[in-house]
């Protein structure tokens, strides 16, 4: 993975996003919203919740709940080892992990190279995508985690309480 | 000029709401008779600097009420006119005007229904009937500041600005006058101009002091005699939080380094020990910063007394004790309104009228006492009267309409918590005070809510007596940690009654339902497990052999099943909404000593969780 600040940010619409894959498919992310990145560690179980929502951890004092991608979305191959990747997310200011098989890189795209997305044929409802993105002949999914993160989907967010 | 005014309204709304509540108490505690002159100039003092400082932000209708208010005062305070009860009942009807203005000013809402003119006029009326010499100098007097004849007067109004230091200070109000003085820096102003037509050599000093270049900070600086400063909570709260991160951290290094040996590592040992010791401090002196005496709602309560006791044509004393007993400043705030409520509920309910008590052979006024102290690491709260007593009698007929299982030979300490259940009154006749939809039932949620427990003892024809046992804090909780599949869960002390191995002989199972239940002493109680409450992957082991906790929760009395018992310890609540959101049968959560997350139960809940009606059982 590339430092980001290798990149010069500048008042054009050239965003940088983290590329990360959920089975075969590789996606992109603000890194914006990205806080950190880890290892997978151990998680406590939350009652009464989905299986996708692996449970909490504690990182660093807070209590942050971990979600597995894979999981929701029904992608085959779901193993925990030393690769796999919990990509920590401060979004809708909470912070929130997602697990994912591995990181790839840290990309800039500008507004141009980011195409709209098709209607359907991907493992993401088009809802939570802001497009598609072609980089050195491997297409890139640009997901809008924000959005995913907050959709009553995944159960993250109480929508009666906040 | 303009761009700090914002942030010193703030600070005058928090002066003038202490202004209004020491004026509360003080005029609360005035000695009709001979009142003190000490208390007088407290009261004058309150109202002449709310009147300066609301004068200064352009409050105008704040200034004017104040303005005759401060007259009156002043009257009475220089010996003019003599105190009347009368003027206590005006003097607490302004001060009530007053913060209603303030609330309207604080929501930027013009102050149209704040009865401003009638208690101006109140007032006016009793300075009118009452001042001796009102037609001679009526503007002097009014200012008190060019009062030549009472050079002690003229002192202390300008003490109530803040220009002069404690030099004169009054020792009856001195630890409030250290507050103020800091505080006042920042609204030294000069009397309104209104009315004011002669030059005065009291007032010629006061321009200088606010023409000083950044009057607004040098005199906060200076007369920094205060010993107090305000931070916001956030503020606090975080701080509270990293220490909670370094005893967590703290125990996870003696953790790491039990396997040591010690002879071979003596000085980590001894390094650690230190740190030890350290973080302790540190931790009990970061949770006091939080702590609030509990006479911060007490003091509310001399005048919710009068009020209720004037109300309902009753004379009741109220006795405070243990205002200093220091308490979390969350726990304070959800504990005024159940504490407001029990007090009416004593007058209205416990407290009975003159007639009714002189036939009783008691003396005619009736006493409710408040008092708090510390027990074993917690605070009790109590609160008792001489009044009538519960009515056993009509508690079980009450309950006996409600549907609730009861007998008549039921110990007195069953039949008394049945007030808590929800809908349970047992008023004669519903009070426009006591029977507003607020129940004991309310009450008690919002003491459980913080952690607490609420006894209630009774005797006829003596009186009541309610303790609240709290926390000392919200932050930290005392728990029983148990594990379930593997997994530690904390369960609050407050609800355990107690634990035991079940035996063959306990159980029993219900037909036509999976459930079972237990017999403990005679009572049959629903057994819990938590493998199905929270629906966890793997079944529960066998009952019998198994360790149950009896727990009692807002008035329910269960056993919950739980594979082993870990041992008791204090955890610091994190809270899950923070970074996700509520989930059913969890209040929160905390981080072990290792760095593990465990979740804290939520035994309110896991009656109804159950999905069963588990017999109402006090």
């Amino acid at each position: 993975m590339h430092n980001s600040s290798e990149s010069i940010r500048s008042s054009e619409p050239t965003q940088e996003f983290l590329t990360f894959t959920l089975g075969q498919e590789e996606y992109a992310i603000d890194i914006l919203r990205v806080q950190e990145i880890r290892g997978y560690d151990q998680v406590t179980a939350i009652a009464n919740s989905p299986a996708f929502i692996k449970g909490v951890i504690n990182l660093r004092g807070a209590i942050v709940p971990i979600i597995d991608l894979r999981i929701k979305f029904n992608l085959a191959a779901v193993t925990y080892d030393q690769f796999t990747v919990v990509i920590i997310l401060n979004v809708l200011k909470r912070i929130i992990g997602v697990v994912v098989d591995s990181v790839s890189d840290v990309i800039a795209l500008d507004g141009e190279a980011i195409k709209p997305p098709p209607e359907f044929g991907s493992t993401f409802n088009t809802e939570y995508l802001m497009g598609l993105a072609s980089v050195e002949e491997r297409m890139l999914i640009l997901v809008d985690i924000e959005k995913l993160m907050s959709s009553d989907e995944l159960t993250l967010i109480d929508h009666s309480n906040t | 000029m303009n761009f700090g005014m914002n942030q010193f309204l703030g600070v005058f709304f928090e002066e003038a709401e202490e202004h209004l509540t020491s004026l509360e108490n003080l005029l609360l505690t005035l000695d009709l008779q001979e009142p003190d002159p000490e208390a007088l100039n407290g009261i004058f003092r309150a109202a002449h600097s709310i009147k300066g400082s609301s004068g200064m932000f352009g409050f105008e209708e704040m200034t004017g009420v104040t303005h005759v208010l401060e007259t009156l005062l002043d009257q009475i305070r220089s010996g003019q006119i003599r105190l009347q009860v009368e003027m206590i009942d005006v003097f607490l009807e302004a001060r009530d005007v007053l913060s209603q203005l303030l609330d309207n000013y604080r929501a930027e809402r013009p102050p149209v229904d704040v009865p401003v003119a009638a208690v101006s006029q109140r007032l006016q009326a009793l300075i009118e009937r009452y001042s001796p010499n009102n037609q001679a100098t009526p503007t002097e007097q009014a200012y008190g500041l060019f009062d030549d004849e009472s050079p002690a007067a003229a002192d202390q109004s300008e003490e109530a600005y803040g220009l002069f230091d404690d030099e004169v200070s009054q020792p009856a109000v001195a630890t409030e006058q250290d507050d103020k003085d800091a505080a006042y820096g920042f609204f030294d102003t000069p009397p309104q101009p209104q009315g004011e037509t002669e030059p005065s050599p009291t007032v010629a000093t006061q321009p200088m002091a606010v023409a000083k270049p950044g009057p607004k900070t040098t005199p906060v600086g200076t007369e920094a005699e205060s010993s107090s400063i305000r931070v916001s909570v956030e503020r606090i709260d975080s701080l509270i939080n990293q220490v909670g991160e370094l005893v967590i951290t703290q125990a996870m290094l003696a953790q790491l380094t039990s396997a040591l040996d010690p002879g071979e590592h003596e000085r980590i040992f001894q390094a650690l020990n230190q740190l030890d010791h350290n973080t302790r401090e540190l931790q009990e002196a970061v949770m006091s910063i939080r702590m609030l005496p509990i006479s911060f709602i007490f003091n509310r309560f001399p005048r919710v007394v009068r009020d209720t006791a004037n109300k309902l044509g009753k004379q009741v004393e109220l006795i405070l004790r243990g205002e200093h007993t220091e308490l979390d400043k969350g726990v304070i705030e959800k504990l005024t309104d159940p504490l407001t409520h029990i007090v009416r509920n004593s007058i209205d309910h416990g407290i009975e009228t003159p007639a009714e008590r002189l036939a009783a052979g008691k003396p005619e006024r009736g006493t409710v006492r408040m008092s708090a102290y510390h027990q074993g690491g917690r605070i009790v709260v109590e609160v008792s009267d001489d009044g009538k007593g519960l009515s056993r009698e009509r508690i079980l007929a009450k309950a006996k309409e409600k549907g609730i299982a009861v007998s008549d030979d039921m110990p007195d300490s069953e039949v008394w918590p049945l007030i808590f259940m929800p809908g349970f009154s047992t008023a004669e006749t519903v009070t426009d005070l006591s029977g507003r939809g607020v129940g004991m039932d309310v009450v008690r949620r919002n003491i459980t809510s913080i952690g607490g427990r609420i006894d209630i003892n009774s005797a006829i024809g003596l009186g009541t007596h309610i303790a609240i046992r709290l926390p000392l804090t919200l932050a930290i909780l005392d728990g029983m940690i148990v594990e379930v599949d593997k997994v530690h869960y904390v369960v609050p002390l407050t609800y355990i009654v107690e634990s035991l191995q079940l035996k063959a002989e306990h159980l029993y199972s219900m037909s036509g339902s999976s459930s079972s239940v237990i017999s403990v002493r005679n009572e049959y109680l629903p057994l819990l497990s938590l493998h199905s409450l929270l629906n966890l992957a793997t079944e529960p082991p066998p009952a019998v052999g198994s360790i149950v906790l009896i727990l009692e929760a807002e008035g329910n009395t269960f056993a919950l099943q739980v594979d082993e018992l870990v041992g008791q310890q204090q955890v610091v609540i994190k809270s899950l909404e923070q970074n996700f959101r509520r989930i059913d049968g969890i209040t929160g959560a905390t981080i072990m000593g290792d760095g593990s997350v465990a979740l804290i139960l939520d035994i309110d809940a896991l009656p109804r969780l159950a999905g069963q009606g588990v017999a109402n059982h006090a």
